[in-house]
């Protein structure tokens, strides 16, 4: 550890010197690498309170004692942690005049997955015209969540607005010495959302609406925090449908979700990065820690996902079941095509009593994938008659594609009960033949079979979603057969 | 419309059928009996285009065009409906949008318009009314959980919403209880006309009660060895396949 250390250090000397950027603070981008400097020019870029930069400075320094986990059944090259650039002003996306400039592979993508014109437009950095003005759509939402006195902005604005709130929620759920990604991230983050949801407020909208017309910006190491105050509901969807590029390979983000009494979030991603060409090259690498803290009585959390995109993929969205009957879950569908590797899954942690937890994940694998299930359903001494449903279905593609499910089942409480199903099947050329002889070509059969095997976990989506997603699983997995 | 032509198959290096002839015209209806493993099922399934079913002699004409050149899912386009003898089940697929893709597909594929949801319900309802398909069948996952005799009705309905040219319909009889039967054969009468083709493959006589063949094949160790009319199918009721060389059935 010594020896990293010292580079670290000297790296830092030699960039301080060449750039000498404590003056530099009008700089766009923070100087490549990472040392205590980095750290406080990102803060200082933010305009944070002391309390916040020494937060994420005992995070640095507790990251730089950290190693990469490697328990993840993912392999890839070293990363240099050093050939990077952790901090970048906000990019000024050119405005295209048409859609007419956009490159033609992206569109026929938006066109596949259905995704009307007006939002190709936006989303390919389009300027929009009158027809659909984005900016009062965007303010009359924000005029209705002010009304119900939901919070909702970026995490630069909450630690200004709202740092009383900030300071007692941030890292009060993944730690910042949790683990090295989420360790990295509290050092270095720089964009993220907040949301907080009083006391017996319902938010009156989907908060994924308003992101899809804002044109979110998605950073390297996001932040989110949401936090459910007693008796309040809220949906959030994060991601979007449509392919993302990032010139950043390495993405490190940290979500904490808390739910108050009889609180309940639902959470909902759709990832979708660059998956890299077919030598898998190039492609995001997604170590994400997202976790979830029932920490009232009869709150409930829960995680819906469907990964498609990325290289790897390294996330295990789990819920803290902290207060008495809380309940947990998760539902997955993580596709893997091309040289993909996904290792992802959940954690259950019963804590109170009475705490139930559903797992449903779907792994489907194809091309010269691999896809592994992780799980851990762990109950502890206190948790008295703990209910866990764990359901984990595999679907090769292919034969040269793999599927791993690795559950770990902890138990210190004997009333609990625990049901685990598992399956692995691959498509049958038999169904496939079915599909054709109605007249469904091969990869629209290969679709709507995957599409039937995930069925229970797209319907947990937000209908608007649940749709385009459905398209997305088709999309993601063309060039899988035949 | 079909012209089948000195056909041989082989499955798994194993030759099942031996030198096929057979012609059908539009408007006719063809029966084929024959002893279990003479070879129905391999022909049904080479006309649709299975992988496997290896034609190593022989061609098959289709509407005036070699139908060992196109794909599976073109010969279903072109009109090609094979009800299956043993029906696949597809998890989490509705039987509703199962037909629905497949209807899309197929009129797509003929650069036809393809039915929005609303024409697409009415239809189906128009269709399965009088196969006692009910609502609640149609929201459940393709033969998922059907019994025997529902998913055969499930095969006819399918074959009347897609209205095909040619329809080969494999053992569709086995399985359903008498009025189903009857059911099922009035679907099929149904769609009966002078530009359709339909091929039955049967084990009895009682279906061709209900639809009545213009000619009758015994296919017996992968050749056809006796063609005529209504009436074999009632000898072959009597006498079995023995006199064709086979195992009695
Ligand atoms: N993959 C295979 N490898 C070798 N032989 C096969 C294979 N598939 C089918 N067969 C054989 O081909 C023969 C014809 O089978 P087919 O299913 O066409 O018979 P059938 O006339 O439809 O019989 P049934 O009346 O029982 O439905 C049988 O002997 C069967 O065992
Ligand atoms: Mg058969």
């Amino acid at each position: 550890m010594a020896a990293v250390k010292e580079t670290v250090e000297t790296v830092g000397e030699i960039e301080k010197y060449k750039y000498g950027f404590f003056t530099d603070i009008e700089s766009e981008k923070a100087p490549l690498g990472l040392t205590e400097d980095t750290v406080r020019f990102i803060s200082a870029k933010k305009d944070e309170p002391e309390w916040l930069l020494e937060w994420r400075l005992a995070a640095f320094r507790r990251w730089q004692t950290m190693t990469e986990p490697t328990w993840a059944k993912v392999t890839y090259p070293p990363i240099d942690f050093q050939d990077a650039y952790y901090y970048s002003a906000p990019k000024q996306t050119v405005k295209l005049d048409s859609l007419d400039q956009v490159d033609p592979k992206l569109l026929e993508t938006y066109e596949k997955l259905g995704i009307p014109l007006t939002e190709q437009k936006m989303l390919a950095g389009v300027a929009v015209d009158a027809v659909f003005d984005s900016v009062s759509v965007v303010t009359t939402f924000k005029e209705k969540l002010a009304e119900a006195g939901v919070i909702f902005c970026p995490m630069s604005e909450a630690v200004k607005k709202h740092p009383e709130l900030v300071k007692k929620y941030l890292g009060s759920v993944v730690p910042s010495s949790d683990n090295f990604y989420a360790t990295l991230n509290s050092a270095v983050f720089s964009e993220g959302s907040f949301v907080y949801i009083p006391e017996g407020v319902r938010c009156p909208m989907e908060l994924s609406t308003y992101f899809r017309i804002n044109e979110k910006q998605t950073g390297q190491f996001e932040r989110t925090l949401i936090i459910a105050d007693k008796g309040s509901y809220v949906s959030y969807l994060e991601g979007c449908t449509a392919p993302q590029r990032d010139e950043n390979q390495l993405h490190a983000a940290v979500v904490e979700l808390i739910a108050h009494d009889d609180a309940e979030i639902k959470y909902s991603t759709v990832q979708n990065w660059f998956p890299g060409d077919e030598e898998g090259k190039g492609g995001v690498y997604n170590f994400v820690t997202k976790r979830g803290d029932c920490r009232g009585e009869n709150s409930k959390i829960s995680w819906t996902q469907v990964e498609t995109g990325s290289a790897i993929t390294w996330k295990y969205p789990s819920c803290i079941l902290r207060g008495d009957n809380s309940r947990g879950e998760f539902y997955s569908i993580a596709i893997s095509n091309g040289r993909q590797q996904v290792d992802s899954g959940t954690k259950m942690i019963h804590l109170g009593r009475n705490t139930t937890s559903r797992i449903v994940s779907k792994g489907i694998s194809a091309g010269r994938s691999s896809n592994t299930y992780r799980g851990l359903v762990s109950v502890h001494r206190k948790a008295e008659n703990v209910r866990n449903f764990t359901q984990c279905d595999s679907l090769l593609i292919g034969d040269r594609c793999s599927a791993h499910t690795v559950p770990y089942i902890e138990t210190k409480n004997p009333t609990a009960i625990l049901e685990h199903e598992a399956t692995t099947s691959k498509i049958g050329d038999d169904q496939l033949f079915y599909c054709m002889q109605r007249g469904i070509g091969e990869e629209e059969a290969v679709a709507l079979i995957v599409n039937g095997f995930c069925r229970d976990v797209l319907q947990q989506l937000p209908m608007e979603f649940a749709v385009e997603a459905q398209k997305l699983v088709g999309i993601s997995l063309e060039g899988s057969v035949g | 419309m079909l012209e089948i032509r000195n056909l041989h198959v082989t499955v798994g290096g194993k030759e099942i059928l031996k030198g096929i002839d057979l012609d059908i015209r539009a408007g006719e209806v063809h029966a084929i009996m024959g002893p279990n493993g003479s070879g129905k099922s391999t022909l049904s399934y080479v006309l649709a285009g299975r992988d496997g079913y290896v034609v190593t002699e022989g061609s098959i004409r289709f509407k005036g065009k070699d139908l060992l050149e196109m794909n599976v899912d073109e010969r279903a386009a072109a009109g090609v409906f094979l009800a299956f003898q043993y029906p696949l089940e597809i998890p989490g697929v509705t039987t509703m949008t199962f037909l629905k893709t497949a209807l899309n597909a197929q009129r797509r594929a003929r650069g036809e318009e393809e039915l929005d949801a609303v024409r697409f319900l009415k239809l189906v309802r128009e269709k399965s009314r009088p196969l006692n398909v009910s609502d609640d069948m149609l929201k459940r996952s393709l033969n998922v959980g059907y019994s025997g005799g529902e998913k055969k009705r499930a095969e006819v309905l399918q074959m009347s919403l897609l209205e095909p040219v040619l329809a080969v319909l494999d053992e569709t009889d086995s399985g359903l209880d008498i009025d189903a039967l009857k059911t099922v054969a009035e679907g099929v009468n149904a769609l009966r006309s002078p530009e359709r083709a339909m091929v039955v493959i049967t084990h009895y006589q009682r279906l061709l009660d209900y639809i009545v063949p213009d000619v009758v094949h015994v296919l017996s160790q992968g050749r056809i060895v006796k063609t005529g009319g209504k009436d074999l199918a009632l000898e072959l009721e009597k006498s079995g396949y023995a006199e064709y060389g086979a195992d009695a059935a």
